[in-house]
């Protein structure tokens, strides 16, 4: 039942709204709202009642194990939430004056420091908003850059096959043309394909690595000379970062320009699709074009940089500060983890894939890249099941929901047929990990004896499998009040 | 180890499963000059309790203030269900709703806001949220580029707030596009629709309608639609979801309604938190849903014929269509967007319009008191709806140093923005603010000006 079938003409929440203005409104009268809103007239409980049934509607870190591969699903501190949502600074006016800030600036600046600390890079902007928008900067700050050494022929950006949707969508959003190279059959970036299509057109490389094959590309530092010698520069995409977070630093491997997604690696909460937070980190050589505003320590005080003291800068790409509540959950896991923690959390993404990819192999599942090591993150193909039994990747995917775990990711990267790309994250206990592959088993066993009931699933959920065709032919996009 | 739960045992059955000795030999792929040593620059870990003191003494620096600074971020009451609810593990800590079928309470809640936000604007689609308002605005204008094929230029008022100009600069330059600035009524505070046909010759994809302003004045909206319209061009609204409660929607603008509307969301039930996160809306006609942007939910049916809801018209999206997606955006702000449609759901159409009303009626009586200060007057003869440019006989940046000693944060200084303007002063008064801070306001400025 959708909220606005429980609403009521003249029902109201005395308490949620003030009092009618004893003084005339100065709207000129050609101004005026005409036509109804269409909001629910409902009681304060029967929206608390509603809301929280929908809650119970998801699947969530809370509630079940989300194996999701590239998306990092780990636990969420309740600290993170809590503090962060002490009256002060959701109070706090983003306009409001630096000196009535200088808590939650100071927590702002110890935060890029940490970041550069912990990425090797020599400046870090906290604005973006999201991965994708973390993308767009940082492609702005390559072509900045060659455009301001009066280079303006470097119109490609290539992007492994294996890559993100959104590292191509976003070159192409940037106004750049996009040339994909191909993986090898070890899952690495074909080395001579990238040879063949470097040169003085060349504006950067896209690369995440560890790669969304699970693997981490060996050759970065020829990739890297490759792409330097032509005069681009390296993208790191840090979906992955939490698989090599405190062991291996993306300004160590030679990349120039990197964003970090701190809803996977720092845990801040993922929110049914948002908010992110993406803050972008450079080598020196891009650190006029940042965009702002950056936090800086001056003596004790702490103000923002802005177009003033960063001429150069891409500019601003958020209103404000971007996600600011978001960077200080991020901030307060940080320093609930420490330096100590850090490391700590790559070496248990790490041992958690590649126990599950032993097990799972074990329990008869094929792994894509059986001869690597897994990073924190592994694919399983189903492409011969499927040709023997009709299941799918996506059928196995569903009747794992009906088991009560999220889906692993499926049919990404697009490279490997049927694929299910498998992350556990570190917050997982041995114990969830064992239960998962018991599943694992069961499902196997199911899709000998009973493959259409596999094909079916999922069969426990709220719905059973949906109509994708007609929710894009027919689209109902808004409930509309029966006449 | 905070938030890892293995023990020894574990450790050593996992390995052994494995055939590794040691974690670090799983790092074996990664070539060993790579691998960096103790990392210095971070902090030593904190107990929960530890940087629970650090928080809160750090939060008890920056104080509460009586704020009267809106510009793009507005203080209003925010009912307590609404981030109690939010905040509920299984809205807070779930995934993209890529697997409809364990996510229908993320998606049901998201068609409902899709509903509610269609209405709000008097548009026939809304998507499920863009980043903020600034980005929102970006991404119409890019929309509105794609729909109209010949022209790459899009006209953007000096009256549309600074910050958002700046930011449409920045993403649209890389595709090319001009953005043209149209100047402003300094009497009134207003586009005058008369002046645009002298001031624009060229062609242009659209024109960019704020409602209310940056000043907090009100457009003349219907002759500014129906001349975008007549040029050919789209009419994009930049609006107040709260003012929409009194206010004609952007639908309903001209003769033929603008053709999309963004802003920002905040309003509804997000707290300032220093400038996010907020959230973006995007509405838009039925005509222009394929070129919108961002996540788009619809309803459709299970193989029981029972009611569901998906993530729909993914083929624009960036993780099918990779290079050819209408936007590279792959995240929304789905949280943000759960606590609004609370909120619209707990304050009702009556509750938002009287939210709208008494924001009106404490910011006109604002205004009046300051102007019965000695050499303080409106900047702008124009209607308002909840915000005011003052002009003040000082530099305004003296005089908001002083309110502040007093617990007051009086406004935003226009210096920055509009230095043509003079000692201007934007402020704002929603319902938050109770008579005697008015009175309060006042007085301190009377005295901070004698």
């Amino acid at each position: 039942m959708l909220i606005f079938e429980h609403s009521r003409p003249g029902r109201r929440n005395y308490s949620q709204s003030p009092a009618t203005p004893a003084s005339k409104s100065k709207i000129p009268q050609n101004l005026l709202r005409k036509s109804p809103v269409l909001l629910p007239e409902v009681s304060e409980m029967d929206t608390v009642r509603h809301y929280t049934r929908l809650s119970q509607k998801n699947f969530s870190i809370d509630t079940e194990f989300y194996p999701l591969g590239s998306c990092t699903m780990k636990y969420n501190p309740r600290a993170c939430n809590s503090l962060a949502m002490l009256p002060q600074y959701l109070s706090r006016h983003p306009l409001a004056p630096e000196d009535t800030g200088q808590g939650f600036l100071a927590c702002m600046y110890e935060l890029q420091e940490t970041l550069k600390a912990v990425t090797g890079m020599a400046g870090v902007s906290l604005t973006p908003m999201a991965g994708a928008q973390g993308e767009l900067i940082g492609v702005m700050m390559i072509r900045a850059y060659h455009e301001s050494r009066g280079d303006f022929a470097r119109t490609e950006i290539i992007v492994p096959d294996a890559a993100h949707g959104t590292n191509p969508a976003t070159a192409v959003m940037c106004g750049f043309k996009v040339v994909e190279i191909a993986t090898d059959k070890e899952g690495n970036v074909d080395l001579d394909a990238l040879k063949a299509a470097v040169g003085p057109q060349t504006a950067g490389l896209m690369l995440t690595n560890p790669s969304t094959l699970g693997v981490f590309e060996k050759n970065v530092a020829e990739m890297s000379r490759v792409v330097h010698q032509v005069g681009g520069l390296l993208y790191y995409d840090g979906a992955n970062l939490n698989a090599v977070l405190g062991k291996v630093k993306p300004g160590d491997m030679g990349f120039d320009v990197i964003h970090i997604n701190l809803h996977k690696t720092f845990s801040t909460p993922h929110g049914g699709g948002g908010p992110g937070s993406a803050p972008v980190g450079v080598a020196e050589r891009l650190l006029p074009f940042m965009p702002i505003p950056i936090v800086a320590k001056e003596g004790n005080a702490y103000r923002w940089i802005t177009e003033k003291d960063k001429p150069q800068s891409i500019g601003r790409l958020s209103a404000h500060m971007g996600n600011a509540g978001v960077l200080l959950r991020a901030y307060i896991y940080i320093r609930l983890l420490g330096m100590h923690g850090m490391h700590r959390i790559s070496e248990f993404a790490t041992l958690n894939a590649n126990y599950l990819m032993a097990e799972l192999s074990k329990a008869g599942f094929e792994i894509a890249y059986p001869t690597r090591r897994a990073s924190h993150e592994f694919i399983v193909t189903m492409k011969d099941i499927k040709d023997k039994t009709g299941v799918t990747a996506m059928n196995l995917a569903k009747r794992l929901l009906d088991k009560g775990y999220h889906a692993p990711t499926t049919y990404f990267p697009m490279l490997v047929p049927e694929c299910l790309l498998i992350e556990p994250a570190e917050t997982e206990s041995k114990e969830t990990l064992d239960a998962f592959v018991k599943s694992m088993k069961e499902i196997l066993q199911e899709i000998e004896l009973q493959p259409d009931m596999v094909k079916g699933a999922p069969h426990t959920m709220p719905v059973r499998k949906l109509d994708d065709v007609k929710a894009a032919r027919e689209l109902d996009l808004a409930w509309k009040p029966s006449a | 180890m905070p938030f890892i739960p293995h023990t020894q045992e574990d450790i050593a059955e996992m390995l052994a499963s494995i055939g590794a000795k040691t974690i670090e030999e799983l790092f074996d792929e990664i070539p060993k000059d790579l691998i960096s040593g103790e990392l210095t620059g971070v902090p030593p870990g904190l107990s929960e309790m530890e940087i629970t003191r650090l928080m809160m003494e750090r939060a008890g620096q920056d104080g509460l203030y009586q704020n009267f600074i809106g510009a793009g971020a507005y203080e209003h009451h925010i009912p307590a269900a609404v981030w109690q609810i939010t905040t509920r593990g299984e809205f807070y800590s779930s995934y993209t709703p890529y697997q409809a079928e364990a996510s229908q309470g993320t998606l049901q809640l998201l068609y409902e806001y899709q509903t509610m936000m269609a209405s709000l604007t008097g548009m026939d689609v809304s998507n499920a949220s863009m980043y903020d308002g600034a980005t929102a605005l970006a991404e119409a204008a890019l929309m509105a580029v794609r729909s109209h094929k010949t022209s790459r230029r899009i006209l953007i008022p000096q009256t549309v707030h600074p910050i958002y100009r700046q930011v449409v600069r920045a993403i649209v330059s890389n595709q090319k596009i001009e953005v043209v600035e149209l100047p402003f009524c300094t009497d009134c505070g207003q586009i005058l629709p008369e002046s645009l046909a002298n001031s624009v010759h060229e062609e242009f994809a659209a024109l960019v309608i704020p409602q209310p302003n940056f000043f907090g004045v009100l457009e003349q909206v219907d002759a500014l639609t129906d001349w975008a319209h007549s040029k050919n061009a789209l009419a994009i609204g930049v609006v107040n979801p709260t003012a929409l409660a009194l206010l004609t929607p952007p639908g309903e603008w001209g003769s033929k309604g603008a053709d999309i509307a963004v802003g920002e969301g905040q309003p509804l039930g997000i707290p300032l938190s220093s400038g996010g996160p907020y959230f973006g809306f995007m509405a838009c006609k039925n005509e222009l849903v394929r070129q919108m942007p961002g996540r788009i939910i619809g309803r459709t049916t299970d193989l029981d014929n029972k009611e569901g809801f998906v993530l729909t018209l993914q083929a624009r999206e960036q993780h099918i269509r990779r290079s050819k997606a209408t936007s590279n955006i792959c995240t929304n702000q789905g949280l943000m967007v759960t606590a609004a449609t609370i909120y619209m759901s707990l304050v009702g159409p009556e509750g938002l319009r009287r939210i709208a009303a008494q924001s009106h009626a404490n910011t006109l009586e604002l205004v009046e008191q300051l102007e019965k200060i000695n050499g303080v007057k409106r900047t702008f003869t124009g209607p308002i709806f909840h915000e005011a440019a003052l002009t003040l006989p000082v530099p305004v940046a003296k005089i908001l140093s002083q309110l502040k000693q007093k617990g007051i944060l009086g406004g935003l200084d226009l210096q920055g923005y509009y230095p043509e303007l003079g000692n201007t002063l934007l402020v704002c008064a929603t319902e938050t603010k109770t008579a005697a801070d008015l009175q309060n306001y006042a007085a301190a400025l009377k005295q901070a000006l004698s």
